[in-house]
């Protein structure tokens, strides 16, 4: 095999199926804050949508590093994670939180996130493996209906 | 009224007179109101105020016009604090600009300049803003992103080639590294020879609501308030025209705060920096003069305006009052202001060219005498030239068009808006009461109280929205099914790079010896609380950086962990 086909292949056997809660089990989801950026309103009114709609809400507070956020998300068992960030360093963090779910053998986590993010970074993002970007403006019913069919229902 | 000497003319309008008036506000609300339909069951702002049908005179009617109103210019300066306004001299036109290299922004600076602005404002990126140089692992991804990147003297100096500091004022929207960057900036002016009182601008430097608002630290609440004082100190001494402070509500509002808890917040800030200045042993004429303010302007036309006017009475009693100001300037509550960013959508970016211009329309008619316009596209990324020239002519528009410029405070005498200020005081000076009884603001944010009262204003306005209780045009009515991309800014990972080498060569042509002995004497002066600002400008001179700056003080002064509450 080359080297390519091989690292492919390698590649394929680390994609896994996206977790998803159990039936009848709240869906677990941790809310991070990503790298220096403080504004954290967004994230703090879509933890608390999503927490009032009976799902179980990890919120990481800020300033945290990509290797923090995995370990917490691996630590604390959730099946997905949402990222908001503001700052404009989203295709470094992103990208870094993906590898470091590949590389912890955790890309059954879902990732997902918001914040401030032109459309053409929206389509690389999701080219890079990030299930879905929610921009200013989305209702938060929309988040979670978006979870409760990706990940499986969670309803209290 | 009618007066005895009536001409024919009146005569026969007196007796073409109605018959049915309303002899007083209830009586009209009984026999004319109440039988209307109205569009909505009730009306309220953004910051869920009820707005009534009407205010009538009978609700202003113990109302003095010299107590509670002044003339411009005068005691308690709820018109203005000038006696012309805008007919002596236009607000500055200050537009936010910040991004990759110096360079870059020194480059956006000569464009807004040549436009026609008429102040600059800095804005940098987050590895400046939380204290570490671009080499850090932290900063990766982030130089340049949020703002410019400036971490050495020279970064300053390029960010301010070609630019007479001591003819444009400059703000620095900067906080927990104020002193650093306030340092910088004094030394730059020292090696072009300038003399510091010379120096005309403001650093924002507002510890106290970074805690409630913007979260940018690196040390907890205490000392870092110490460090915004020796700021304000520093100016009172030897720069009298640099504004020390910028005490800010903007992000207060922007964190999801309504009117009320914004200016109250804010203005319990300045009161806990008084407090602070004058058991430092600063006599508060000495400094208060000096002391700036910086708002938000929101949606809510006329509550805005009322918040602009009740903050000046409320600055101007409390000075007077509770600090013993005598000076005049020091009752004066000078303030910037921005439109809202949270305001605009992402959705249909074009209309927040009209959003804005609403909102700089509020300022001006609240009596700001600085403002920033917002550009059409910062939902979606920091703004292009083009946005940001829109942004800039809005304001000139404004200024040259409209003719609200040409009267001082129009609005003034409206029942609706002095009814609105009178109200707005009333709630902001029982907040401020619930914050002394605390212990004061330091102490109120300690316990969490603003942070706790703008997460659940923040989720009561979220839910509002999504029920379509609040409307916001072209997310949830009005909406397009087809959206129109415009074009973004886009930050080029070269920046970075490059700045990382720039630093790592700086760091390695400077003299050991004397920087070394500028971080000695940097930590002594922080052990000893000093005023840190004269170490830290010999420092900077002989090659300490920004982010050395913050690891003294991460490591004198502690390091504060967001609590991370939802």
């Amino acid at each position: 095999m080359s080297d390519e086909s091989a690292q492919n292949a390698a590649r394929q056997n680390t994609v896994k199926e996206p977790r998803r809660a159990a039936a009848g089990a709240p869906i677990r989801v941790l809310i991070a804050k990503p790298g220096l950026d403080g504004h954290d309103r967004g994230a703090k009114v879509v933890a608390r949508a999503l927490r009032d709609a009976g799902m179980e809400v990890i919120y990481t507070g800020l300033h945290q590093t990509p290797e923090m956020i995995v370990r917490s998300a691996i630590q604390e068992d959730v099946q997905c994670i949402g990222m908001s960030i503001l700052s404009g360093a989203h295709m470094t963090l992103f990208p870094e939180v993906l590898d470091l779910l590949k590389s912890n053998d955790a890309s059954d986590i879902l990732l997902f996130g918001g914040g401030i993010i032109p459309k053409r970074d929206v389509e690389k993002l999701k080219e890079l493996g990030v299930a879905q970007i929610f921009l200013p403006g989305t209702p938060t019913q929309d988040i979670i209906t978006w979870m409760r069919t990706t990940i499986g229902q969670g309803v209290k | 009224m009618k007066s005895k000497e009536s001409s024919s003319a009146q005569d026969s309008l007196v007796n073409s007179a109605p018959v049915n008036t309303s002899g007083s506000f209830d009586e009209w609300k009984a026999k004319r109101l109440a039988p209307q339909k109205e569009r909505k069951p009730g009306f309220q702002s953004i910051s869920f105020r009820k707005q009534p049908a009407l205010v009538a005179p009978e609700q202003l009617s113990d109302f003095d016009y010299r107590e509670r109103l002044g003339y411009p210019g005068e005691f308690p300066f709820t018109r203005g604090v000038q006696p012309t306004m805008y007919r002596g001299r236009l607000w500055t036109m200050r537009q936010f600009a910040g991004f990759g290299l110096a360079e870059d922004t020194n480059r956006r600076f000569k464009y807004l300049l040549a436009h026609g602005q008429t102040g600059l404002s800095t804005a940098f990126d987050m590895p400046s803003l939380m204290g570490y140089d671009p080499d850090h692992p932290k900063s990766k991804g982030e130089v340049g992103r949020e703002g410019v990147s400036v971490s050495t003297i020279e970064d300053m100096e390029r960010l301010f080639e070609g630019i007479a500091l001591d003819q444009v004022t400059v703000s620095m929207t900067i906080n927990c590294t104020s002193t650093p960057a306030m340092a910088m900036y004094f030394a730059m002016a020292r090696r072009r020879g300038i003399p510091f009182d010379q120096l005309g601008g403001t650093i924002q430097n507002d510890m106290l609501k970074e805690f409630i608002a913007q979260k940018e630290w690196i040390s907890p609440p205490e000392p870092s308030v110490k460090l915004s004082c020796d700021i304000i100190q520093y100016c009172a001494e030897h720069a009298p025209k640099f504004n020390g402070i910028s005490i800010s509500g903007y992000h207060i509002r922007e964190a999801g705060a309504t009117a009320v808890q914004e200016l109250a917040f804010t203005l319990a800030d300045g009161l806990a920096y008084v407090d602070h200045c004058v058991k430092r042993g600063m006599p508060v004429d000495t400094f208060a003069p000096r002391l700036s303010f910086f708002f938000d302007v929101h949606n809510d036309f006329f509550e805005e305006i009322a918040k602009f006017r009740a903050a000046r009475r409320i600055w101007a009693v409390m000075m007077r009052d509770r600090f013993g100001a005598k000076s005049e300037k020091s009752m004066m509550l000078r303030t910037h202001a921005q439109t809202a960013g949270v305001s605009l959508t992402a959705q249909q970016p074009v209309n927040n060219v009209a959003r804005v211009a609403l909102q700089a329309l509020a300022a001006i008619l609240g009596g700001g005498q600085s403002l920033h316009t917002n550009s059409m596209d910062e939902t979606l990324s920091l703004p292009t030239e083009a946005a940001a020239k829109v942004a800039l002519r809005t304001q000139q528009i404004i200024a040259e068009e409209s003719g609200v410029t040409n009267t001082v405070d129009p609005l003034g005498g409206s029942y609706y808006v002095e009814k609105l200020t009178n109200d707005i005081e009333t709630e902001a000076l029982d907040y401020i009461r619930r914050i002394d009884e605390m212990g004061g603001m330091l102490r109120a944010v300690e316990v969490g109280y603003p942070q706790k009262e703008i997460a659940e204003a923040a989720y009561r306005f979220q839910l509002e929205v999504d029920a379509k209780e609040q409307s916001i045009v072209g997310v949830n009515c009005y909406t397009d099914d087809h959206e129109q991309d415009i074009p973004t800014l886009h930050i080029d990972i070269a920046s970075e790079r490059l700045q990382i080498e720039r630093v790592k060569a700086f760091k390695q042509k400077r003299d050991v010896t004397k920087h070394e002995a500028a971080i000695e004497r940097i930590r002594a002066d922080c052990r000893a609380k000093v005023n840190v600002m004269p170490s830290l400008i010999d420092g900077v001179e002989v090659g300490v950086t920004l982010g050395e700056i913050s690891d003294i003080y991460r490591e004198v002064f502690g390091v504060y962990t967001d609590p991370g509450l939802i």
